[in-house]
């Protein structure tokens, strides 16, 4: 049971300081997950705490390599309103 | 690279390099009305005071990358050379690396007063990082103002923290203070160890703020308030945003237009929020402007950017560029000293000379009556005098001219029409960008324009006007309104004006 960070990540260091175990780590080309300290916060954190900040969607999946945040998740749009919200804005 | 060791080169004050008009705020100095201890703080500030900035340099370092909300209009893919706005950046740093950084500028640009944490994220989401630069420069460079700005989101619990470091001034980006409008720019904010999105967190985001701003009011740190203005979502929210933090006890406000392109790869620029047009922002600045005071010489720059405002030398000063530089800072601060007390001497003169201008102005026979206000674009490259080729201008400086005075109203960014390479593109479609960006103006004051440029300034309705060349710009414009008072141009409304994006 263990996050992974993957491809998306901008090494913006958001996540570092969260972790209760501190699992996370800075590296090249992007920050990783030590697999042998993540809890995925359980104990510590009702919310995985790097996925609940991270500003990048599909950045850190979970063990089955599910985005924890998917795309579209954090604009605060669902997908199926992406357009008529598209066209609302550019009204603007 | 070459780097100059002070000491070793005169110590004359520097030329004003970057927005360089003689005096943005003319004979309507911004400042003016503020009690002296506030004046006293802001006076060699270039993003505080607009006298400053023509001849004080600042710097930011790029030492906070994480946030704890996300903005609309902000893309956290921020490492990008060529892009020039807020929250980007070509290169993080270490508090050690940026304190390194930070005393090889002021030792090379001794007339850089300030240095500023900006991001790439937000300075107190990264409250080790910021604070171990602060505390190293506080002990190491006792003659650099230290100043940061933030969302907000967590001022309230490190206010006490951030007073500990020598900071006067604190600038807050707040662009609402109605949570159903915050919706529309914070899709999140990271709150007690969870996502809080929309209306829930803007709520929150929108309480901290207003709690921070009066923590720091209580403490005595001056706070300059951002907003972001965003046609058809806070445009119309913004004077009351004004009132209320004027009220808490902000002394600036700073109205900026929102930079939305889909390459940036922000939500707004994917989605195709329009920025406002140079008339809505400045119809909204004046708007505030009754309520608050209002700054404009704002060049919204990057959160690792060195030198003037209008200008950004951070090229000269990267990592691999400094490393092996050894800066003797005891050195530096005599020179650094000397070169400030210059820039004092020249700004003593100037103000001098700016009352007697006044009254030349106002003597002049200007019809009182019936005359209608002028836009004019100024092409400068420093100094306070028309010296610039209309070609060689990236940005020009809009003045307004009426009946009373001549006052700086903004600054316009244009793409270089006559680079002469490859990045050059249509010439022609650059030099169409670039009077479209001058919509609004009816005169274009420069050293000297081609002949084509000329007469298609002609025909777009804007007069082109080199006879000014190495003048002062509030003589000259001064001298231009005369002129068209006394042809009886200022009777009729000008052309119709097109709608221009800022």
């Amino acid at each position: 049971m263990a996050l992974q960070i993957v491809d998306g990540c901008v090494n913006c260091w958001a996540c570092e300081p969260l972790c209760p175990s501190q699992a996370i780590y800075a590296a090249l080309p992007h920050f990783l997950i030590d697999a042998k300290k993540c809890t995925e916060c359980d104990g510590d954190y009702a919310d995985k705490q790097c996925a609940s900040i991270c500003p990048i969607e599909e950045a850190i999946v979970d063990s089955q390599g599910e985005a924890l945040n998917p795309p579209g998740s954090l604009t605060g749009i669902p997908p199926e309103r992406w357009e008529q919200v598209r066209a609302e804005i550019q009204a603007r | 690279m070459e780097l100059t060791v002070l000491g070793q080169s005169q110590t004359t004050a520097p030329e004003a390099g970057g927005c360089a008009s003689s005096g943005c705020g003319s004979n309507d100095d911004q400042l003016n009305h503020l009690p002296e201890h506030i004046r006293a703080k802001v006076h060699n500030h270039p993003c505080y005071s607009e006298e400053a900035h023509h001849h004080y340099a600042r710097m930011h370092v790029a030492v906070a990358p994480a946030c704890n909300i996300q903005c609309h209009y902000c893309n956290r893919k921020y490492d990008c050379s060529n892009e020039s706005r807020p929250g980007v950046v070509s290169e993080l740093l270490t508090p050690d690396q940026a304190v390194k950084k930070v005393m090889t500028v002021a030792a090379n640009i001794p007339q850089m007063t300030v240095l500023g944490i900006a991001g790439p994220g937000d300075p107190l989401a990264n409250p080790e990082r910021t604070f171990d630069t602060f505390r190293q420069l506080t002990e190491k460079a006792p003659d650099i103002k230290l100043c940061v700005s933030t969302n907000g989101l967590a001022l309230p619990e490190l206010v006490d923290e951030l007073c500990q470091h020598n900071i006067d001034h604190v600038t807050m980006t707040i662009n609402c203070v109605d949570p159903d409008i915050g919706a529309q720019i914070y899709p999140w904010i990271f709150w007690k160890n969870r996502r809080v999105y929309g209306r829930k967190g803007a709520e929150i985001l929108i309480k901290q703020q207003q709690k921070g701003l009066q923590m720091l009011v209580d403490r005595g740190i001056l706070v300059k308030v951002n907003s972001v203005m965003i046609p058809g979502v806070n445009d119309k929210h913004l004077e009351e945003v004004s009132k209320a933090v004027k009220a808490k006890g902000a002394f600036l406000h700073n109205v900026m237009p929102l930079i939305a392109e889909a390459e940036h790869g922000t939500f707004y620029g994917v989605m195709g929020q329009r920025g406002p047009t140079h008339d809505e922002l400045q119809e909204l600045q004046d708007a505030c402007s009754g309520d608050m005071n209002m700054m404009r010489h704002c060049r919204q720059c990057r959160a690792d950017a060195v030198g003037m405002l209008g200008e950004d030398r951070g090229d000269e000063f990267t990592m691999d560029k400094i490393e092996a530089v050894d800066v003797d800072y005891a050195a530096a601060m005599v020179k650094r000293a000397e070169v400030h007390a210059a820039i004092e001497a020249t700004l003593a003169a100037k103000q001098q000379k700016k009352n007697e201008t006044f009254i030349s102005l106002s003597s002049l026979s200007i019809p009182k009556k019936e005359s209608r206000p002028v836009l004019m674009a100024i092409a400068t490259s420093g100094g306070g005098i028309i010296n610039q080729h209309f070609g060689h201008a990236r940005e020009f400086l809009i003045y307004e001219a009426n009946a009373h005075d001549v006052r700086f109203i903004s600054h316009r960014k244009t793409d270089l029409y006559c680079s002469g390479d490859d990045t050059c593109g249509d010439g022609e479609s650059v030099l169409q960008k670039t009077i479209n960006a001058l919509k609004g103006c009816e005169v274009v004051l420069c050293s000297k324009i081609g002949y084509e440029p000329w007469g298609m300034l002609e025909e777009a309705g804007i007069m082109p006007n080199g006879e000014h060349a190495m003048e002062a710009i509030e003589d000259a414009v001064a001298a231009v309104y005369k002129e068209m008072g006394e042809k009886g141009l200022l009777d009729k409304k000008p052309e119709t004006k097109q709608r221009a994006t800022a």
